[in-house]
């Protein structure tokens, strides 16, 4: 009960924080540092979708970005064919729900499992980015919209309020929207995991043997979170369709894939918070070591510490070595333990003293 | 009559010069379930090693086949004792090391090398048949990963390393306990390993050029293939090549490179949904 | 929001930069100016030219004392071949530097990307790239040539040299699929003839079945519109096949990313390039200014490029177009440069054409010879045709969208 009780606080914890982030945050920081998190706040929740699928769900999926880019694409070819964004909004979910759905099908259906999912899923994401970026001609156009190629689609017209044309979403009210839904997502799958459905995911990712044994379906339930996943990764798409009012085909490319992974390794697997922090934590350092270059020539200096890869890999092969359980278990640990010595320091006290 | 030799040529080129890349990864994959997401980092610096060599006048078949495979070879060495060595039977943590690591070789190699490179041409000239001209330097890549394939398969049957080697793969603790020594038979296999992919990248230096960030166009083919072929090393890799290359030239041969590249893709996908455990997971499951 | 009490701290942290910055305590705030380019990443090769060019152009101006009496200061930016950072560079410049003026953008997506977060943000943008034409944004000014300035001139002096059977080959891209239609336009505008084009992705690294498909084609010469790393290994495969002394190639891409550097004159000499900027044009703008890169960057620099110069020219004309309006006011600065300013670049004289925002240059088709690049002829102020046929911003001051031209 005790737990229970820590959990609780724990979340209330969360919550706090993050409605105080979100309703102070443009009250105290300069636009460009809004912005700057509104995108953090997207990338947190397509962090999570893979934290679902993956940490929880024990699916390695390579390819979550097919699903994100899938939801970024139609919300803007949608939006370019209907001009009002309800549809599109809701279609940006529900397409890669159902390509997740049928994806889903293909592979847990056919039993295949850990690196096997790893690579189709990869392959998945790669026929996506060689397909979509080879549609550079006028031919290529679904309605009103062309696809664009390599050049992408650029000029996306932002969300407005259903209904209302013309009430078209500013940049604070993005922030809103966007920390908000990354506190709905949270605590969305904080309770999804607490509930029954929760625990039989993790139980398959324990040993589907034994789940399967039990009664329970893994197929379905991979499938489900899968859905899950999907849906989520294509709501964060079609909210970077919004932030930065472009998408083009690296959103689909094994660079950004491989980013998603990185950022729940670093964070922690098998958590939620950790995901946010590691996407948030590396995506801040992408765009540190990228911004402070000092100006031509090539000295030493700027060879090495101007040098983003160079610094960035350094970084992330320390911190496996280092922080092996992902930044949130590490730091979760210290903290228990150093709780822990406190009460057994405190019981320590009430002990007789044994006879010498 | 011409043609039809011709695109015979380009597909078994096309078959070697997948396997060559992939077979290095197979090794460390198959072997110690390593992810190396650096592999196409490890193609790469073969590359760097044998233009750095011959530029700087070694001669160049000593440089591709010598220079270029001890050089990375070393690199794998000490890569697997500093990082890789910590990360045994921990093969997510493996992709995010490897990952580091291929960021960080992209950063070193452009801070040492710049992005302009003077690269090595190819010798050996070309050959004529009937009206078609084709590299005869093509004819050499595919040697070479015949060679390299046959060494492969001879160790590891032949040889007391590929002996040790098996039975680590197999059970490092049965191993162990019968006097092998698991961490050196990894390093050494890692080592091997990477000298490999040290050798494709330097054997394939005079057709597709080396400069920083060439890795990204190997290291998902190489995965699909490596993956897609199964648990056994030599046969998945051999046969994996064997199917994707095909599929990927005569689609582009036919239609555009896109779909050429799409149909590889597509092929891998569907394969892996039959075969859900690769090639070798059905057939040639005794094979090496 | 502590409106005053922030205004205040950004004043005196300003003051104390530009005190660190400047020799004079007394000096005014510098001006800053943003360049945002790939540095890491599979374009940096492009890029980093481009941003040593900016570099030198600025050191120059600050040297001269200046722009309106204050120092140049530049704020550099790498996006490390990533779409996501441009669009939050260029919202940092724009918002928290609050620079005069943006150069960069190399690929038309990155491009694109930037080009409405500047205009919303009104920001000056200058893209300095070569690209496939089109854009027409009050906002923006295009130093790089477009293909109705190369491709124009290269094809007939290429088919009157070796024939009228072009086969074309292009990366699969927007940049690449639009030059191949306009070589096409010229080719048949010249009576030739064009048995296939054909389009790669950019990481495509074997082209052993299409130089079979162009042996069969037997052309007259090869169009490479290729372009990136990856594409280098054609010209490999090709010399090696033993095509290049039998079928001749001309390019509007090569040489850019100093691939007649990288390969070997076995590989790729007598091939035709058309480009405004060749580090070997000799004229006494140019002398100097070799001179001065070189003192600055090293004798041993690879090559400078054509989009090097581009930055080097943009910035140039920037610092014209203040000088004249007195100002780094965004809009006084607009119409300084749609007066037409011109300027003594070291490729020739560059003059901004007001209607399209784009630049008239000299271009120069050059032949690679030994790993250098030797102009064979010069065609003298090339006006942006293309863009001229869909953009004409005097008349049309809000128009913002890149055209796609109809060939």
């Amino acid at each position: 009960m005790k737990a229970r009780g820590y959990n609780m606080a724990g979340l209330a914890l969360v919550g706090a924080i993050g409605l105080a982030f979100m309703f102070l945050t443009p009250r105290f920081a300069e636009l460009d540092v809004v912005l700057d998190l509104t995108v953090y706040m997207i990338m947190a929740i397509l962090a999570l979708s893979l934290a679902l699928i993956w940490g929880y769900g024990g699916i390695l999926c390579f390819g979550q970005s097919a699903f994100f880019g899938l939801g970024a694409y139609t919300y803007a070819i949608t939006m370019f064919n209907m001009g009002e964004s309800t549809v599109p909004f809701l279609l940006a979910i529900l397409l890669p729900a159902a390509f997740a759905a049928l994806l889903g099908y293909f592979m847990f259906y056919g039993r295949i499992s850990d690196v096997y999912l790893g690579v189709i899923t990869l392959t998945v994401t790669l026929i996506l980015f060689n397909s979509v970026n080879s549609t550079a001609g006028p031919e290529f156009h679904i309605g009103a919209a062309r696809l664009g190629g390599f050049n992408g689609i650029p000029g996306i017209p932002p969300l407005n309020i259903p209904g209302n044309k013309g009430a078209v979403i500013d940049l604070e009210g993005m922030f809103y929207l966007c920390t908000g839904s990354l506190l709905l997502t949270y605590f969305g799958l904080r309770l999804l995991l607490a509930s029954q459905f929760g625990r039989i995911i993790v139980g398959i990712r324990e040993n589907e043997r034994r789940a399967e044994l039990l009664g329970y379906d893994p197929r379905a339930y991979k499938l489900a979170t899968f859905t899950i996943g999907g849906a989520l990764a294509g709501f964060a798409g079609c909210l970077f369709a919004n932030w930065g009012n472009f998408v083009s085909p690296t959103i689909f490319g094994l660079s950004q894939s491989a980013q998603i992974i990185i950022w729940v390794i670093v964070g922690g697997r098998g958590t939620l918070i950790g995901p946010i922090v590691g996407c948030i934590g590396i995506q801040w350092l992408s765009a540190m070591l990228g911004a402070n270059q000092p100006s031509g020539g090539s000295d030493l200096w700027s060879k090495i510490f101007a040098n983003a890869p160079l610094i960035l890999g350094s970084i992330l092969i320390a911190f496996v070595l280092l922080v092996p359980k992902g930044l949130v278990p590490t730091l979760s640990d210290i903290v228990l333990s150093l709780f822990r010595r406190r009460q057994r320091q405190e019981q320590r006290g009430f002990e007789p003293q044994q006879a010498e | 009559m011409d043609l039809v030799a011709i695109l015979a040529i380009q597909v078994v080129y096309a078959i070697a010069s997948l396997a060559l890349i992939s077979v290095g990864l197979a090794i460390i994959f198959g072997m110690m379930r390593v992810i190396n997401l650096a592999h196409g980092e490890f193609l790469m610096l073969g590359g760097y090693a044998a233009i750095v060599a011959t530029n700087h006048g070694v001669n160049i078949w000593l440089s591709m086949l010598v220079v270029a495979p001890i050089a990375v070879g070393l690199l794998g060495v000490v890569v697997e004792r500093a990082i890789i060595r910590f990360l045994y039977g921990r093969m997510i943590d493996t992709m995010l090391a490897t990952w580091g690591l291929s960021l960080f070789l992209v950063g070193l190699t452009t801070a040492i090398f710049g992005n302009t490179t003077v690269g090595i041409s190819a010798p050996l000239g070309s050959i004529q048949i009937g009206d078609y001209r084709t590299s005869a330097y093509t004819l050499f890549v595919i040697a070479v990963a015949v060679v390299v394939l046959g060494v492969i398969f001879a160790a590891m049957r032949g040889t007391r390393l590929g002996l040790i080697a098996r039975g680590t793969m197999q059970n490092a603790n049965m191993a162990a306990a019968l006097g092998v020594n698991p961490p050196r038979v990894y390093a050494v296999t890692f080592g091997i390993g990477a000298a490999l992919s040290g050798l494709a990248g330097a054997v394939l230096a005079p057709v597709s050029g080396v400069f920083p960030t060439i890795g990204v166009a190997y290291v998902a083919k190489s995965f699909i293939t490596v993956i897609g072929g199964g648990a056994a090393i030599l046969s998945g890799t051999v046969s994996a090549s064997a199917l994707f290359g095909t599929i990927n030239q005569i689609a582009t041969f036919v239609t555009t490179p896109v779909f050429g590249e799409v149909a590889l893709l597509a092929a891998a996908i569907v394969l892996i949904r039959l075969l859900p455990q690769g090639i070798t997971g059905r057939f040639f499951r005794s094979g090496l | 929001m502590n409106m005053h009490r922030r205004t205040f701290l950004k004043g005196t942290a300003a003051a104390a930069a530009a005190g660190a910055f400047s020799s004079n305590a007394y000096a005014e705030d510098p001006i800053s100016v943003a360049s945002i380019h790939d540095l890491s990443g599979g374009l940096d090769i492009y890029g980093k030219p481009m941003v040593d060019a900016m570099t030198l152009a600025i050191e120059e101006a600050n040297a001269a004392g200046g722009l309106l009496g204050r120092q140049l200061k530049l704020v550099n930016y790498d996006t490390q071949s990533n779409m996501q950072l441009y669009t939050q560079f260029a919202q940092q410049a724009a918002l928290k530097d609050k620079v005069a003026v943006v150069h960069g953008g190399i690929t038309s997506a990155s491009r694109e990307v930037i080009r409405p977060v500047l205009d919303r943000f009104k920001t000056l943008y200058f893209y300095n790239t070569q690209y496939e034409g089109g854009v027409c944004d009050r906002n923006q000014f295009d130093t790089g040539v477009t293909p109705a300035q190369t491709v124009e001139k290269l094809v007939p002096y290429a088919m009157k040299k070796w024939g009228k059977k072009v086969y074309v080959i292009a990366a699969d891209y927007n940049y690449g699929q639009i030059t191949s239609q306009w070589v096409k336009k010229y080719v048949l505008e010249n009576g030739g003839e064009v048995p296939s084009i054909d389009f790669f992705p950019l990481d495509v690294t074997n082209f052993g079945p299409t130089i079979s498909k162009i042996q069969a084609a037997k052309p007259d010469f090869v169009w490479s519109a290729l372009v990136g790393g990856a594409h280098i290994s054609f010209y490999r495969q090709w010399a090696a096949a033993g095509m290049r002394k039998s079928i001749p190639m001309a390019s509007t891409t090569f040489a850019v990313g100093n691939e007649h550097i990288v390969l070997s004159p076995e590989e790729c000499n007598g091939m035709l390039v058309c480009y405004n900027y060749f580090q070997d044009l000799k004229n006494p703008v140019n002398e100097a200014f070799v001179g001065k890169f070189h003192k600055r960057f090293g004798a041993d620099y690879p090559n400078i490029t054509e989009l090097a110069m581009g930055t080097y020219q943009g910035f140039r004309l920037w610092a014209e177009a203040v000088k004249k309006a007195g100002s780094v006011d965004r809009i006084k600065v607009i119409e300084a440069l749609e007066t037409g300013i011109s300027i003594d670049a070291p490729s020739g004289k560059v003059t901004i054409d007001p209607p399209t925002h784009h630049c008239v240059l000299d271009v120069h088709i050059a032949e690679v010879s030994d790993k250098k690049l030797k102009v064979l002829e010069d065609f003298a102020q090339q006006k942006p045709a293309d863009t001229a046929a869909v953009c004409d911003l005097i008349k049309n001051p809000n128009d913002n969208q890149q055209y796609v031209i109809k060939i």
